[in-house]
C-alpha cells in the first residue's frame, strides 16, 4: 500500500475572524496519485492550497507533506513543493528562459543545473523556440506552460496546480493536460490539483473530492462518484400541462424524477436505452405525447449538481471578471 | 536526512535567491535604461536652473557701490590727532575704491561663513546628489506593490527563498541605481563647473558612494517597509509625495542649517538627509573636517542598520500573501 505523501485534518481557515473558507476539511493523497479539488469559485480550493503551501497559515487543524507539517517545517515543505499558481506570476520584462532560471535561484539551485534543468523543461514544454523572448510576448497557453516548468525546476515530489487551465480556450486546455499528463509519468510526482472544470478533473485525476462552501461533500474515485449517483440521466420533455412525475416513477428502472420548468423531467434511472421506449410507450397510454427525449451517461457535472444542488455554470461569470482585470492591470502597467 | 543539511541549505537559498532577485531587477532597467534616466531629470533641472540663478553671492556684488552716490568725506582738522589747521578731504573716488574692496572680501567671507564654499552652485549639486537619492529610494515601496499586484510575489514567497533576502535585493538595487545616477549628476557637475575642495581624491568618492549606499539603505528599508502590505500604487505614490518635499527642505540640502530658525534647526538636526548632504560636501567640496564626517557616517551607519533591520523583522510577519 502506498504511503500518504499529503496528509489533512480538519483544516480550516477563517478570514476575519467570520468568513470560513475553508471548513474542517480532511483527506489524504496517496504517493503518485493526482488528486482533484472539484468546486466553484470561492469553494475554498484556493484557500486550501495556498495554506498546504505554506503561503496561508491555517486557523485550526493540521497538514503535512512527506511527513513535514505545513507550519512548524514550512521552509523545508517550500523545497518539496511545486507550485503552478491561478495567476501568471513570470515577469513579463524577462524571457522565459530568465524566468525559469530566476525561480531555480529561488530554489538555490546551483546555476550550472538549473541552466540544464531549465533547457530541459522549456523542451518539454515546447517553449525551446521562444525561449529569448521577453513573457510579455507570450500568448496565454504559453505563459501556462512557462508558469508548470517554473514550478517544476526543483524537481518537486509534490506539485499544486490551481486551476492550471483557467481562461484558456479549448484546444489550449486539452494541450495542456496532455502536458501534464506526460509530467506526471516522466518525474512520478503526486499531484493535487484543483479545477472548476469537470472534464479536466475527469480526465487528469485519480481521485476527486468535491468542495462547496469550505466542505468536502464526497470524495472518490470520478468512477466512484459517477457510479454513486447511479446510471444514466435521461430528460423527457412532454407538452406543457399536468404533471407526470407519478406516471414516470412507477417505471420499473427509473429511480428518481425531477421536474424541472414546464414540460421537463429530469429522470435518473438504470439502463436508460432500454428504458427509453418503456417509458415513450406508457406515457403515450396515458394520453402524454413525448416531444424529445435524451440520455446521457453521468458526467462529473451531474455528480456535483447532485450533491450540492447547484450546476457548475454559476461561477462561469467569475472567471470573466478575473480575466478583465487581469487584462486591464497588464495594460496599466504599459 | 533533510534537516541535517538545513541551516548550510538556508544560507545557500538566501544568497541565491538574493542574487537572482538582484540580477532580475538589474536586468529590467538594463533594458529600459531610459527610466532611470527620466528619473534624473529633475534634479538635474534644480542644479542647473535653480542653481545657477540662485547666483547668491552676486547680491553683494561691488558693482552695486555704482548706483549709490558716495560724497567726500571732510573732515574738520580740529577732530583729529593732533589737531591741525583747515579742513581733510578725503575724496570719494577713493571712499569707493576701499569700499569695493572690503565689499568683496564680505561677500566672500559670507558666502564662506554661510555656506562652507564660496559658489552657490557647487553647494546645490551636492545636494541634488541627495535628492536622487531620496527619489530612487523611496520609490523602491513601488516594486514591491507592483510585484504583489503583477503576481511575482505570489510565487517568490512559495519558494523557500528567505523573505529577508526578497528586501534586502530590492534595498540593494535602490542603492546601486542611486550610485548610478548620483554618478551622472556629479559627471554633469564637473562639466558645469562644481569647484572641488583641495582635499577632493579618488578614495573620497569612494566614500561618497558608501554614503549613498548607507543612506539608500535605510531609506528604502523604510519605504519598503510601507509597501509590505500596500496592494494599491496610488497610497504608495501619496507616502512618497508627503515625504520627499519636507525631507529636501527640512535638510541642508538646498540652503544650510544655520540661517534657519530654531524649530526648523532641530528638525535638521535629526533629519537623515542633513547627514548624508554634509558628508557628500565634507568629501567633495569643503576642506574635509574628519570629526564632523565620523559623526556623519555613525549616523548614516546607525540609520541604515536600525531601518533595514526594521524592515526585515516587518517582512517575517507582514510579507504574506
Amino acid at each position: 500500500m502506498a504511503e500518504d505523501v499529503i496528509v489533512v485534518e480538519n483544516l480550516t481557515k477563517i478570514f476575519n475572524g467570520s468568513l470560513v473558507a475553508v471548513d474542517h476539511i480532511s483527506f489524504n493523497v496517496k504517493k503518485g496519485e493526482a488528486f482533484g479539488l472539484l468546486g466553484p469559485n470561492g469553494a475554498g480550493k484556493t484557500t486550501t492550497i495556498n495554506m498546504l503551501t505554506t503561503i496561508l497559515k491555517p486557523t485550526e487543524g493540521r497538514a503535512s507533506i512527506l511527513g513535514y507539517d505545513v507550519v512548524k517545517h514550512a521552509s523545508i515543505v517550500r523545497r518539496l513543493i511545486g507550485i503552478v499558481p491561478q495567476e501568471y506570476t513570470a515577469d513579463e520584462d524577462l524571457t522565459g528562459y530568465e524566468n525559469i532560471i530566476l525561480c531555480g535561484d529561488l530554489y538555490g539551485i546551483p546555476r550550472d543545473i538549473s541552466k540544464k534543468r531549465a533547457i530541459e523543461l522549456l523542451e518539454l514544454m515546447e517553449l525551446m523556440r521562444f525561449k529569448d523572448k521577453k513573457v510579455e510576448t507570450y500568448s496565454g497557453g504559453m505563459r501556462r506552460r512557462l508558469e508548470l516548468a517554473c514550478g517544476l525546476i526543483n524537481r518537486p515530489k509534490v506539485l499544486f496546480l490551481d486551476e492550471p487551465t483557467l481562461g484558456l480556450d479549448v484546444q489550449t486546455r486539452s494541450a495542456i493536460w496532455n502536458y501534464i499528463k506526460r509530467l506526471k509519468e516522466e518525474y512520478d510526482m503526486t499531484i493535487l490539483m484543483t479545477t472548476h472544470y469537470m472534464e479536466e478533473a475527469d480526465s487528469l485525476c485519480d481521485r476527486v473530492a468535491i468542495i462547496d462552501y469550505g466542505k468536502i461533500v464526497i470524495t472518490g474515485t470520478p468512477q466512484e462518484l459517477k457510479s454513486s449517483i447511479g446510471s444514466d440521466v435521461m430528460e423527457v420533455i412532454i407538452k406543457e400541462g399536468d404533471d407526470v412525475t407519478s406516471i414516470l416513477k412507477s417505471i420499473d428502472y427509473v429511480k428518481e424524477v425531477r421536474r424541472r420548468n414546464g414540460g421537463s423531467y429530469m429522470v435518473r434511472l438504470e439502463n436508460g436505452e432500454i428504458a427509453a421506449p418503456i417509458i415513450i410507450d406508457h406515457l403515450r397510454q396515458k394520453g402524454y405525447h413525448v416531444i424529445r427525449l435524451s440520455i446521457s451517461k453521468p458526467t462529473l457535472d451531474e455528480v456535483f449538481l447532485t450533491y450540492t444542488g447547484r450546476a457548475m455554470r454559476d461561477s462561469e461569470e467569475a472567471r470573466e471578471i478575473v480575466m478583465s482585470q487581469r487584462i486591464t492591470l497588464r495594460r496599466a502597467r504599459r | 536526512m533533510i534537516s541535517e543539511s538545513y541551516d548550510g541549505a538556508k544560507l545557500k537559498v538566501m544568497l541565491q535567491g538574493f542574487w537572482g532577485l538582484t540580477s532580475r531587477e538589474l536586468k529590467k532597467w538594463m533594458k529600459e535604461p531610459i527610466i532611470l534616466l527620466m528619473a534624473v531629470v529633475q534634479p538635474i533641472m534644480w542644479m542647473i536652473l535653480f542653481g545657477k540663478s540662485m547666483n547668491i553671492g552676486g547680491i553683494l556684488s561691488p558693482a552695486i557701490l555704482d548706483k549709490i552716490n558716495i560724497p567726500d568725506i571732510r573732515i574738520p582738522g580740529n577732530l583729529l590727532n593732533p589737531p591741525i589747521d583747515g579742513v581733510v578731504t578725503i575724496p570719494n573716488y577713493v571712499i569707493l575704491e576701499n569700499l569695493k574692496g572690503t565689499l568683496s572680501i564680505i561677500s566672500l567671507k559670507a558666502m564662506e561663513s554661510v555656506f562652507g564654499v564660496s559658489d552657490y552652485f557647487s553647494y546645490l549639486a551636492v545636494g541634488m546628489i541627495s535628492m536622487i537619492t531620496i527619489f530612487t529610494s523611496t520609490f523602491s515601496g513601488m516594486s514591491i506593490v507592483w510585484d504583489r499586484r503583477l503576481g511575482f510575489l505570489y510565487k517568490v514567497l512559495s519558494t523557500p527563498v528567505p523573505r529577508s533576502a526578497i528586501i534586502l535585493s530590492k534595498v540593494f538595487n535602490a542603492a546601486v541605481r542611486s550610485i548610478f545616477q548620483s554618478t551622472i549628476i556629479l559627471g554633469l557637475a564637473i562639466f558645469l563647473g562644481i569647484r572641488f575642495s583641495s582635499t577632493f581624491s579618488l578614495l573620497n568618492l569612494l566614500a561618497v558612494y558608501l554614503a549613498i549606499l548607507l543612506f539608500s539603505t535605510g531609506l528604502s528599508s523604510l519605504f519598503l517597509a510601507f509597501a509590505l502590505r500596500s496592494t494599491r500604487h496610488e497610497t504608495q505614490m501619496a507616502i512618497v509625495n508627503l515625504f520627499t518635499m519636507p525631507l529636501m527642505f527640512t535638510s541642508n540640502a538646498f540652503f544650510p542649517t544655520k540661517i534657519m530658525p530654531d524649530w526648523l534647526q532641530g528638525i535638521a538636526s535629526i533629519n537623515p538627509v542633513s547627514y548624508i548632504t554634509d558628508a557628500l560636501r565634507q568629501l567633495t567640496i569643503y576642506q574635509t573636517n574628519y570629526l564632523t564626517l565620523l559623526t556623519d557616517f555613525i549616523y548614516l551607519t546607525a540609520f541604515a542598520v536600525s531601518l533595514s533591520t526594521v524592515g526585515i523583522v516587518l517582512s517575517w510577519k507582514y510579507l504574506t500573501k
